[in-house]
């Protein structure tokens, strides 16, 4: 509100107290200490395992009928016949394995916290969106905008994904076995994303950090994406992720492209503590 | 900050940030108070530095990894060592009179274990936001 004096923004029905960045700060203190899961998360049981037929369902009571297999303590789902549905498995804030048998339509495992889900046929547009943490993997294609915002996690493709691949990513590792489309790593802030085949045009563009491993070819890179020096500590990690997922090339990881952010663009310096916080 | 890449004066002393407060650039002597955006956020974890409690966290999450704790760092706010908790949008401060280790890689492992706990606690503020919002 610079130039703005009090009574202005007082009569604008706007606030004024300073942001000092100091509002949200605890101690850790021993007496803290819990388990390895949220305290309202659902105690749920890897062996105990059952199904849902999404023939005849509708979207709203597929994502019903999985929250009620975990209040009562199912830790393994099938869903069989999803049949390309949208918005299925989402806001799961819980361990558990989802096996998916077929294909997921729009919006597929968003806001996801803790799950691991393998999905055997495609997936469409921005599966994953929002992921916390957890772990999909899916056995074939993705639509564009695959891992959007992704703060957290695993997200795995086998096959190739579209275009923008990873926008606004802030954390995690986006995996693809295949090649991504145009604007992959467009704006992202943090993570990693990991391409074994090629990339389209513009390549991490406007990204303020993180950073991009390329096995294939990179048609072009966006502004600001810069290539960088693959290290030790890079090829180990890359190595061991992709040996995870059965992605590891026969060739190994010497090949991969490491693209990372030129920050030119950084503009961090000029924000109040509290603004910057909200890139973390 | 050994392995760091941001933006600015390069730091080498692991211990900078708790030794001057890390009033380092234009911007933060301006304001007169350390932006806790100094440490290296694509630093990735040596995994031969697992801490017993975290190869236990993995084992009961299902995970082979470290998963989303790949991008949990030891960060340093206000001169303080400090962990950013992505859940309450803000930092939560190491003990003071906790010893930290000579390495930003051992005390990454001691952010993450120590977010875990944190996080996994039944005083964290998600817990009353999630009984006060929850949809389902």
């Amino acid at each position: 509100m610079a130039g703005m004096s009090e009574s202005t923004s007082t009569q604008m029905g706007m606030h004024t107290e300073s942001l000092t960045g100091r509002d949200i700060k605890t101690k850790f203190t021993l007496e803290n200490e819990g388990g390895f899961a949220y305290h309202f998360a659902r105690d749920v049981d890897f062996n105990r395992r059952a199904e849902i037929d999404c023939a005849e369902l509708e979207p709203t009571e597929i994502n019903r009928r999985i929250r009620e297999l975990m209040d009562s303590g199912h830790g393994s789902i099938v869903i069989r016949n999803p049949g390309a549905k949208h918005s299925l498995i989402v806001g799961i804030l819980n361990r558990m394995n989802i096996v998916v048998e077929g294909s997921l339509g729009y919006f597929g495992c968003g806001l996801l916290d803790g799950p691991t889900v393998r999905v055997s046929g495609r997936v469409g547009w921005s599966f994953g969106e929002n992921m916390m943490a957890g772990v999909c993997v899916v056995e074939e294609n993705a639509g564009s905008t695959f891992g959007a915002a992704l703060r957290g996690g695993d997200l795995v493709c086998r096959g190739s994904v579209g275009s923008r691949t990873g926008i606004d990513q802030k954390g995690g590792s986006i995996i693809v076995g295949g090649d991504t489309g145009a604007f992959s790593g467009f704006m992202m802030q943090r993570g990693r994303i990991v391409v074994c085949g090629n990339a389209g045009k513009n390549l991490g563009d406007s990204m303020y950090d993180g950073t991009i491993y390329v096995g294939g070819d990179i048609r072009d890179l966006g502004v600001d994406a810069i290539q960088a020096e693959l290290t030790d500590l890079d090829r180990g990690w890359l190595t061991r992720k992709l040996n995870m997922y059965e992605l590891l090339p026969a060739q190994g990881v010497d090949h991969f492209t490491k693209i990372v952010a030129g920050k030119q663009l950084w503009s961090y310096d000029n924000l109040e503590p509290t603004e910057k916080k909200l890139v973390l | 900050m050994p392995g760091s890449g941001y933006k600015g004066a390069r730091i080498d002393d692991v211990d900078h940030f708790l030794k001057g407060g890390g009033i380092d650039t234009e911007r933060e002597q301006d304001i007169g108070q350390h932006i806790g955006y100094r440490y290296d956020v694509n630093l990735l974890p040596d995994y031969d530095r697992l801490t017993p409690f975290l190869k236990d966290y993995l084992e009961f999450m299902g995970w082979d990894d470290l998963n989303w704790l790949e991008d949990v760092h030891m960060g340093y706010d206000d001169g303080q060592a400090a962990v950013f908790d992505r859940n309450i949008n803000g930092w939560v401060a190491i003990p003071e009179e906790m010893e930290l280790p000579d390495n930003q890689q051992d005390r990454d492992m001691i952010a993450r274990e120590m977010l875990v706990k944190f996080q996994m606690s039944p005083d964290h503020p998600l817990v009353d936001l999630y009984k006060a919002y929850r949809k389902f």
